[in-house]
């Protein structure tokens, strides 16, 4: 039936044949553009790694560099190792490690160069490089290693090593190849596609014995090598590692902002550690070390850790409630009738209020901010005025990605109205007194370092911010930054709103909630404390915050500083602001007396001791924890207690807000 | 008694001696792939893949004998049970199978690795064989064309489910032996335009695609005989245009949009290896500058320089044939693209002297196999064809590939030895 065909499908046989030998005979025969000059030579692909950019701070120093080392390559059909115990001592590895290391090569291949070890310093290569002549089948290549000759910065940095399996595979264009070394984390991430330039492939032609005649057709194919470029930071090298310094024996950070340009002057993650530990060739266990430590030094606090920003939060509240005409200047609100106590005494305006962090007065703001749409029915207005106070705060960034170069920023939280209709399963089922504990920066409120320095910057610059960012420049400085870090992000409050409350500032580092200490003179440092809660989860000890800038007019840095487990935040806090800022302003310290006294804290021994066992990660999950345990009673942890009769356990939090 | 005839009279001889010819010169071939100047390694070195293949060479020889002697109508009766078999082992070799070279296909005892993939051609050939094999079943029939369809298609996808796309895709090569049993030529040709509208769409920009759809309808339509020339003719060409714009818009938008870019990349380098310079791409180049520079009668045996160890890998396997094309040049070349041919023709004839239904289509699915296999690995290497990487029959260094192909093709010879002997009893 379908007899015929046979001579189709032979046909096409023939005819696939036919194409074949006719192209065989184009390339082999007609074009000698294949040609490799004499028979004997043959063509090889050199690749070149170029320079990776180095780094550095605002005042032209060098924060990374690239020392050149030499990687050891191992050809196993080649080698001979004459006394393998000998070479062992010589390369200080064991006998096992010897072994194993060399049938991963052979795995590879038995023919190919395959790297035996990793980086050797010039000094390790010049001790083995007279004896290596003694041993075939090695040959040393030259390569480079990021040096940190501040050794700072690390977490902000972040390091390179090998690229990952997976990172290999989602690359979206063929660029790394196994073996590769790639930013991970921090700037080195961040910036990966300038700092680390464009690779090279040259083809050469050597002959037989490996001698190199030449490119192969005058460099056609050839694609050249382009350096790395150089990344410029607005970091003060100088004030971070004074900043080091002060954080010594503490968990937190210490993050500052040039207000008027939105540059990161210091960023500081404690405790830290020293980058170089992660470029040399002992990554893998200098890395599994780090990471098992308790204090988790691997995570970077200013953008990572996430806390309640405690009393530094009135500011916002004073503002918005300014601007939506709920609050003004002289307003006065006395403790009765609130359910939070204080310790400062009498009634007071809002400068004063903000002065000695009156926690009653700001119940009362937030209060007047929520219910001021004047809806009857105290559950929808509460809807209402809680979506108006979300709105304007929001625009302060929090709760938001506020774009920072560096990948691994957090959002934090911002409750909104669907956020609580969700812990009360349903609309309308909450009103003020189930999220007044907001009005004083508790609850369900989380924010980061950074941004809580963002909050000093937007006061300092009167209303407005530019997205905090380490990079100043991409080749020189100026040049090659991404253009939201010129943007001006207005939060919309009107410039005079903020007298008061600067006013309030200034008053409560001269006298008021900072320790007087702190009050160093010619920096003119206004500033708010505040006590993030944490003591009642199963800690002794809050954590202490201040946000602040300086001078008064003009401010030249804005500031927010985190010590955790370190109680009241007018002392622990507040004395390390102030000294980065004198600091910065003056390029020295005087303030010898506070220097000395910030030193000398440990609080690293109050760091949480749940199960016995200190843990950052265990502290932050239980913050976490904490706010969805709230959400299955489904009451914010202060409204236990009545309104009119304040218990032992509002009295706790009461005396947060300092 | 036909079964008791000795082989020697029977087997055709023809195909044997061009089977031991290319398994030779592939094993010389496979020798000069590994081949160092320096080592000086010899060709039955062990540790070398010249030595390995010597031992699958004789380990085939030993497979062939058993095949020869076993009763031809084994391979009938327990086709399906070879079938289920398979279909069981691709699945187990998901759970317990080994990564080799990023495929989850393998089974790995000792330093011995077995890939169940490359025999599963064979188990779905008997399977499809003994299938049609039942008088009254009609491939232009719906009900057939779907369970043949499902023979088919279930080991293709367990395959490709273990990460291997270029034996899935030789599942394709049943189509040669379904056109011939009556299958309506227009899956073929449907099938054959649209592989080529997927590339395409891959290679240019969509506007291009669409004009050149466009001039071929206007073309269609002026050839149309002028009787033909009707509105319902007109209006065919322009839906089959108006489907063959869709494909193209929709493939073009399931791999830019759809996919995620890693995958992309794999999709696309297959058809453009210059997007990856440093590996597929480095490859194509590779080979292609070796295959040239053998000129007309190539640098000679063990002489090659370019095809060495550490410039194109798989330099034994699937990339074998530079090799054969540097050292032998084009009269080297040129002589294996015939001795495939050859082989593939001897085929085809054999398989349609063949009285028994099963038998032919066992050869057709055969050679479609081998075309296939030979189509695509020659092609990929002069820059035909996309970079798929699947084994030159018989020359590519490696036990499962040659042994599937030995099992293939003598199989194939068993049941037409049978033939012989029968003519000859009569």
């Amino acid at each position: 039936m379908f007899e015929n065909r046979r001579y189709i499908v032979i046909g096409a046989f023939c005819l696939v044949g036919l194409i074949y030998i006719a192209r065989l005979f184009y390339i082999q025969v007609l074009d000698d553009s294949y040609s490799l000059g004499s028979s004997k030579n043959s063509v090889k692909r050199v690749i070149e790694i170029p320079y990776r950019g180095q780094i550095y701070d605002r005042n032209g120093k060098l924060i990374v560099y690239n020392t050149p080392v030499y990687d050891l390559y191992v050809t196993p059909k080649q080698m001979k190792v004459p006394d393998t115990l000998a070479f062992c001592r010589m390369m200080n590895i064991t006998r096992q490690e010897f072994d194993s290391l060399i049938n991963l090569a052979v795995t590879y291949s038995p023919f190919k160069p395959s790297l035996f070890l990793r980086q050797l310093s010039k000094e390790d290569f010049a001790r083995i490089q007279d004896a290596l002549v003694d041993y075939r089948g090695f040959e040393p290549r030259m390569s480079s290693m990021r040096t940190y000759p501040a050794h700072t910065l690390a977490n902000a940095l972040g390091y390179v090593s090998e690229i990952s399996k997976k990172q290999l595979e989602e690359q979206a264009t063929f660029y790394y190849r196994q073996g590769d070394y790639v930013g991970h984390n921090g700037l080195e991430e961040q910036y990966e596609e300038v700092l680390r330039g464009k690779r090279g492939v040259r083809f050469v032609m050597q002959n037989v014995r490996g001698v190199v005649k030449g490119s192969y057709k005058n460099g056609e194919f050839d694609t050249i090598a382009v350096a790395g470029q150089n990344l410029y930071t607005g970091i003060d090298l100088d004030v971070q590692q004074y900043a080091d310094s002060l954080m010594a024996n503490k968990v937190g950070s210490v993050i500052a902002i040039e207000p008027a340009t939105g540059e990161i002057l210091v960023s500081v993650s404690a405790p830290t550690y020293d980058p170089n530990l992660l470029s040399s060739r002992f990554f893998s266990k200098n890395y599994v070390k780090l990471l098992k430590n308790p204090y988790k030094p691997l995570i970077n606090r200013p953008i990572m850790a996430s806390y309640r920003p405690g009393s530094t939060f009135k500011l916002i509240q004073a503002l918005i409630g300014q601007q939506q005409g709920s609050l003004f200047p002289n307003t006065a609100y006395s403790h009765a009738g609130s359910p939070m106590r204080c310790h400062c005494h009498g009634v007071r305006s809002l400068s004063g209020a903000v002065q000695y962090s009156c926690n009653p007065y700001f119940y009362y703001v937030f209060r007047k901010m929520i219910y001021f749409n004047g809806n009857s029915n105290t559950f929808k207005a509460s809807a209402i005025g809680l979506q108006q106070w979300y709105d304007a705060v929001k625009l302060f960034g929090i709760g938001q990605k506020l774009g920072i170069d560096l990948p691994t920023e957090l959002k934090g939280n911002l409750p909104s109205v669907d956020y609580y209709d969700k812990i009360y399963n349903g609309q309308y089922r909450w009103k003020f007194s189930n999220i007044y504990s907001l009005s004083i920066g508790e609850g369900e409120l989380l924010i980061s370092p950074i941004k809580l320095a963002n909050v000093a910057a937007i006061i300092a610059n009167r209303g407005y911010y530019i997205p905090p960012h380490y990079a100043k420049g991409i080749g020189k400085v100026g040049s090659g930054i991404d253009a939201t870090y010129y943007e001006k992000r207005q939060v919309n409050i009107d410039p005079k709103y903020f007298g008061p409350v600067i006013e309030g500032m200034r008053g409560a580092v001269v006298h008021g909630t900072v320790t007087p200490l702190a009050n160093i003179a010619d920096v003119e440092l206004c500033g708010k404390t505040g006590t993030s809660q944490n003591a009642k989860m199963g800690h002794k000890y809050d954590h202490s915050i201040f946000i602040g800038f300086a001078p008064v007019n003009n401010p030249k840095i804005a500031i927010a500083v985190f010590v955790e487990n370190a109680g009241w935040g007018g002392k622990a806090a507040a004395s390390v602001a102030a000294l980065v800022v004198e600091r910065y302003l003056k390029r020295k310290t005087e303030a010898l007396k506070l220097d000395e006294s910030v030193k000398a804290q440990n609080y690293m021994l109050n760091v949480g001791v749940i199960g016995g066992k200190p843990g950052l990660k265990k502290k932050v999950d239980s913050l976490r924890k904490d706010t969805t345990r709230k959400s299955a009673v489904k009451k914010p942890l202060m409204t236990n207690a009545a309104p009119a009769k304040p218990v032992s356990r509002t009295a706790t939090a009461g005396v947060n807000g300092n | 008694m036909a079964r008791n005839d000795p082989f020697a009279r029977n087997i055709d001889w023809l195909t044997l001696a061009l089977y031991i010819a290319c398994v030779l010169m592939g094993w010389f071939n496979v020798y000069a792939a590994v081949y160092s100047p320096e080592m000086k390694t010899s060709i039955f070195d062990m540790s070398t893949d010249a030595g390995k293949q010597l031992m699958w060479i004789g380990t085939s020889v030993i497979l062939i004998i058993c095949v020869l002697v076993i009763d031809h109508r084994f391979y009938d009766q327990f086709a399906y049970i070879f079938y289920g078999f398979m279909i069981f082992m691709l699945l187990l070799v998901m759970v317990a199978g080994s990564n080799i070279n990023g495929s989850h296909s393998w089974f790995k005892i000792g330093s011995f690795s077995l890939q169940p993939a490359e025999f599963a051609k064979l188990a779905t050939s008997l399977a499809l064989a003994r299938y049609l094999d039942v008088p009254g079943v009609n491939l232009t029939k719906q009900k057939d064309q779907l369970y043949v369809a499902g023979i088919i298609g279930l080991p293709a996808v367990l395959i490709l489910l273990s990460n291997e796309t270029g034996s899935t895709l030789v599942f394709a090569a049943f189509i040669i032996m379904l056109y011939r049993e009556g299958l309506p030529a227009i899956y073929p040709i449907a099938g054959i335009t649209l592989t080529t509208l997927f590339v395409l769409a891959l290679i240019f920009p969509l506007f291009y695609i669409f004009i050149g759809i466009l001039v071929l309808a206007v073309v269609a339509i002026f050839l149309l005989p002028r009787y033909n020339r009707n509105v319902r003719s007109i209006a065919g060409i322009g839906l089959i245009g108006l489907a063959m714009v869709g494909i193209v818009a929709g493939v073009d938008f399931f791999v830019n949009d759809v996919l995620q870019t890693h995958q992309q990349n794999r999709i696309k380098v297959l058809v453009n290896p210059n997007i990856d310079p440093l590996g597929v791409g480095w490859n194509v180049t590779q080979a292609k500058i070796a295959i040239g520079s053998g000129r007309f009668e190539g640098k000679g045996f063990l002489e090659g320089t370019q095809t060495k160890f550490d410039f194109v890998p798989a330099q034994s396997t699937d990339f074998i044939f530079c090799t054969i094309g540097e050292e032998h040049g084009f009269m080297g070349s040129a002589i294996v693209v015939l001795l495939f041919v050859g082989l593939l023709s001897r085929l085809i004839i054999l398989a349609e002297k063949q009285r028994s239904r099963f038998a032919r289509i066992y050869g057709y699915c055969v050679a479609g196999i081998f075309f296939f296999h030979f189509m695509v690995n020659i092609g990929m290497t002069i820059g035909l064809m996309p970079v798929i990487g699947i084994p030159l029959p018989f020359f590519s260094y490696g036990g499962s590939s040659l042994w599937s192909f030995t099992l293939l093709l003598f199989i194939f010879l068993k049941l037409d030895s049978r033939r012989t002997s029968m003519l000859s009893r009569n």
